[in-house]
């Protein structure tokens, strides 16, 4: 199976350990991963800031991108949710507005066929044992869109419960937000910080070395408020976890 | 209200009313400062974070409970839903019906445009009648009017009755929660409030009066029940109004709003149009996710239905003033209309962790949380400071609608109203279609976004920003001035890679041969 690899433009920029470690896992998987260089930006950060206008070429060169692969795996829940959810609204929105099925049309082939990192791998491959090696303690946060847009439940769950070595600890209070919420986090930024202490003082308290999520966004909100609050924890994404094995460890 | 027993914690889902330092007449809060700002001192009160974080919590497992019983909630929820878009889309029709229907039974339907109409229709009524106090039940709608004030302006003393606005307006405080208007205080200055208060109001409150739950309620029950013996004059509103026998329904918990509605001789419900329902069946469906979503109860203790006036029994004049204020322009946007929906259950309260940290105040309308974000802007337009910034108050975790007994899809509209404020457009503001300019304050982010549309429209430009940020790398701060800041004064940035994913896909990925695959020791570090 050949599948494109829409990495998102955070992790592009900033977490290229993700975008290394999804390729190596997938590969070690049997799936061919190609990286097509023209991808940029979802538009996600455009639509929920309120400039939906502008987020529709961001979507539809997504959709010129992406649109003949036969899947394409994104290792960000609100990336994904972008595509899915949100990309037929804006074709909802486009034709209220009297441009009639243009905008709908192009971005169709792309909704049914991205999926999140964890999804691919449960739905699409049927693994939960992905042969992965990672002996420490783990505590996993479910990101907003993972749990609520996508409905993503158990998957990352029962996916780290199949990696050799590792203990997973019940996160309390897993489903509410962390806080990042995209600008958020700025506008908003006193409630969005205690937001995110509350959830890493919820982390420190299960005795976890790792705060694991599918989404490096919220994991740099929780990661800077991690070192500014001096906790011993690491964020690190579930992409790089699973891609962890005995012979080349996590490091 | 943390700790309260359940009868005694004021609970009539859907209505709140009380005194409010800084309103006018009109029901606009005055000179509140945006969102952010009132946040930021709510965030850091540590006995405001302590109540609201233990009130909230215990009713939101409560809830989660009650509806977990229901094998049928989404159905449920699924009709509550379609009932009201079917009753929105014809509310014309429907509000001709329950006016005839109303008139036919003996009452009398006053239309009101705004706030002001309904507060002279109201405050001319009881003149009318000679009295100087009316009891109230628990309203929404009369506290978005800002009811009390007009009346205290005509010499009239607005009492309310239900436990939670008793506090509030003894503490000449302002509502903070749609169900538990009291909910920011806790039991021990509610008995301070109590103590100090209750006799400037009436009767005092017993000697050596204690923080027990049952002490307080009795304390209540006794300076109550002589208002309600004595009142001339009850006002109210309604959780619905039945368009096909002109019937109005109040849900409470107290009993208190029973007794607004019995005893009195004249009853003047004050209700928003978008509160009718077609017809007693519908009643159902509500009167199942209603009490659920609320106070977690399978059904709560009162129910009080009445249909314009009987002799003999209950007030001999009955009016209702049916109040639009903002709601038909609401109607009239796509998007934004499913506010409407709302039966005020408070449930999108309970579970926003954005109204758990910044506290009812913050949102500056007697409807906080996040349907009070979706909902004001609507109906006073989004001029205000607040009202600008009330659309940003929110994470779109999605905890709201994921609750919502009829399935308001709040950040749906949130980001709706996020595209009102910055980009402007038309839209209906009192009944005829206006161009709105975007808001003032929102340049350089209107640039920034114009900026990244660029860079993402051409690859080649993302891969030279991130080749420089690689480069200048060890020259970056940890900590940004100016609006950066805002980020940096809790969290710490991230580190930036010495190379971009995109130059690593190219150098070992690429290249001729292609596609060689990944060498693993990149992988994974
Ligand atoms: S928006 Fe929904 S959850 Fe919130 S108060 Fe209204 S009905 Fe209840």
């Amino acid at each position: 199976m050949r599948i494109a690899l829409f990495l998102t433009c955070v992790n592009d920029t900033l977490y290229p350990g993700t975008g290394r470690a999804v390729v190596k896992l997938l590969t070690r998987l049997g799936v061919e991963v190609d990286f097509p260089a023209a991808q940029t930006c979802c538009g996600q950060a455009h639509y929920n800031t309120g400039y939906r206008h502008q987020a529709e070429p961001l979507a539809r060169h997504f959709s010129d991108v992406f649109g003949a692969y036969e899947a394409v795996v994104t290792p960000s829940g609100s990336c994904a949710a972008m595509v899915r959810e949100l990309y037929p609204r804006l074709g909802e929105r486009a034709r209220a507005e009297g441009r009639g099925e243009a905008l709908a049309r192009v971005l169709a082939p792309v909704v049914p066929k991205t999926y999140e990192l964890t999804e691919f791998l449960v739905d699409v491959l049927g693994v939960t044992d992905v042969g992965a090696y990672f002996p420490h303690t783990v505590t996993y946060h479910p990101t907003c869109h993972g749990l609520r847009s996508l409905g993503l439940g158990d998957r990352p769950e029962r996916l780290l419960a199949a990696v050799r070595g590792l203990t997973l600890a019940e996160l309390p209070g897993a489903e509410e937000c962390c806080g990042f919420g995209g600008t958020f986090a700025v506008k908003n930024a006193d409630v969005s910080a205690a937001m995110g202490a509350d959830k890493v003082r919820g982390a420190e308290s299960t005795g976890a070395e790792v705060l694991c999520a599918a989404d490096n966004s919220c994991l740099m909100h929780l990661g800077g408020t991690m070192t500014r609050l001096r906790t011993a924890m690491r964020p690190v994404h579930i992409a790089e976890i699973l891609a962890a094995t005995e012979e080349e460890p996590w490091s | 209200m943390s700790g309260m027993p359940d009868r005694a914690s004021g609970k009539a889902p859907g209505h709140t009313s009380g005194k409010t330092p800084g309103r006018t007449p009109g029901g606009t809060f005055v000179g509140m400062p945006a969102f952010p700002r009132a946040a930021h001192d709510a965030v850091r009160d540590p006995t405001l974070r302590a109540n609201l974080r233990h009130a909230t919590r215990t009713i939101r497992d409560r809830r989660a409970k009650a509806v977990a019983e229901l094998d049928d909630w989404d159905r449920l929820r699924e009709a509550g839903k379609q009932i009201k878009d079917h009753t929105l889309r014809h509310l014309g029709h429907y509000l001709e019906q329950l006016e005839a229907a109303v008139t036919a039974a003996g009452g009398t339907v006053h239309w009101a445009a705004d706030a002001d109409e309904a507060n002279r229709i109201v405050t001319g009524l009881v003149e009318a009648t000679g009295e100087r106090e009316v009891v109230k039940v628990k309203s929404m709608a009369t506290q978005e009017i800002g009811l009390n004030e007009a009346l205290e302006a005509a010499g009239i003393r607005a009492y309310e009755t239900d436990l939670a606005e008793l506090i509030v307006q003894l503490g000449e405080d302002r509502p903070s929660h749609i169900l538990v208007p009291a909910i920011h205080r806790n039991r021990a200055e509610i008995r301070d409030i109590f103590r100090s208060r209750m006799a400037r109001w009436g009767r005092p409150a017993p000697e050596g009066l204690t923080d027990t739950p049952a002490e307080l309620a009795e304390a209540a029950r006794l300076h109550l029940r002589e208002k309600f013996l004595r009142a001339k004059v009850g006002i109210s509103g309604a959780n619905f109004m039945v368009a096909e026998t002109g019937t109005l329904v109040v849900v409470e918990s107290e009993g208190n709003g029973r007794m607004c509605l019995t005893l009195p001789e004249t009853l003047i419900s004050v209700v928003g149009i978008e509160k009718t329902v077609p017809t007693w069946r519908d009643l159902e469906v509500f009167l199942q996710t209603l009490p659920r979503s609320s106070t977690a109860e399978r059904m709560n203790p009162y129910t009080s239905t009445w249909t314009g006036t009987a002799d003999g029994d209950g007030p001999r004049a009955f009016h209702l003033v049916l109040l639009d204020n903002g709601r038909t322009d609401t109607l009239a946007d796509e998007v934004g209309r499913q506010a409407l929906r709302c039966i005020r259950c408070s449930a999108c309260l309970n579970v926003c962790p954005v109204y758990e940290r910044a506290g009812g105040h913050a949102y500056g309308s007697v409807y906080p949380g996040p349907i009070g974000a979706v909902l004001s802007p609507q109906l006073r337009g989004t001029a205000s400071a607040i009202d600008a910034s009330l659309p940003y108050a929110s994470s779109l975790c999605g905890a709201c609608y994921e609750v919502c007994p009829v399935a308001i899809d709040i950040p749906e509209v949130l980001v709706h109203l996020r595209e009102r404020v910055v980009q402007g457009g038309e839209f209906t503001r009192h009944g005829a279609k206006v161009t709105l300019k975007p808001a003032g304050g929102h340049a350089a982010e209107r640039a920034a976004m114009r900026a990244a549309g660029l860079v993402f429209a051409h690859p080649g430009l993302l891969r030279a920003g991130q080749r420089l940020a690689a480069r200048t790398r060890r020259a970056h701060p940890r900590t940004l001035p100016g609006p950066g800041r805002a980020w940096s004064a809790t969290r710490d940035l991230p580190a930036v890679p010495a190379e971009p994913f995109r130059d690593w896909w190219r150098r070992t990925q690429e290249g001729p041969g292609r596609p060689e695959r990944t060498d693993g020791r990149e992988a994974g570090a």
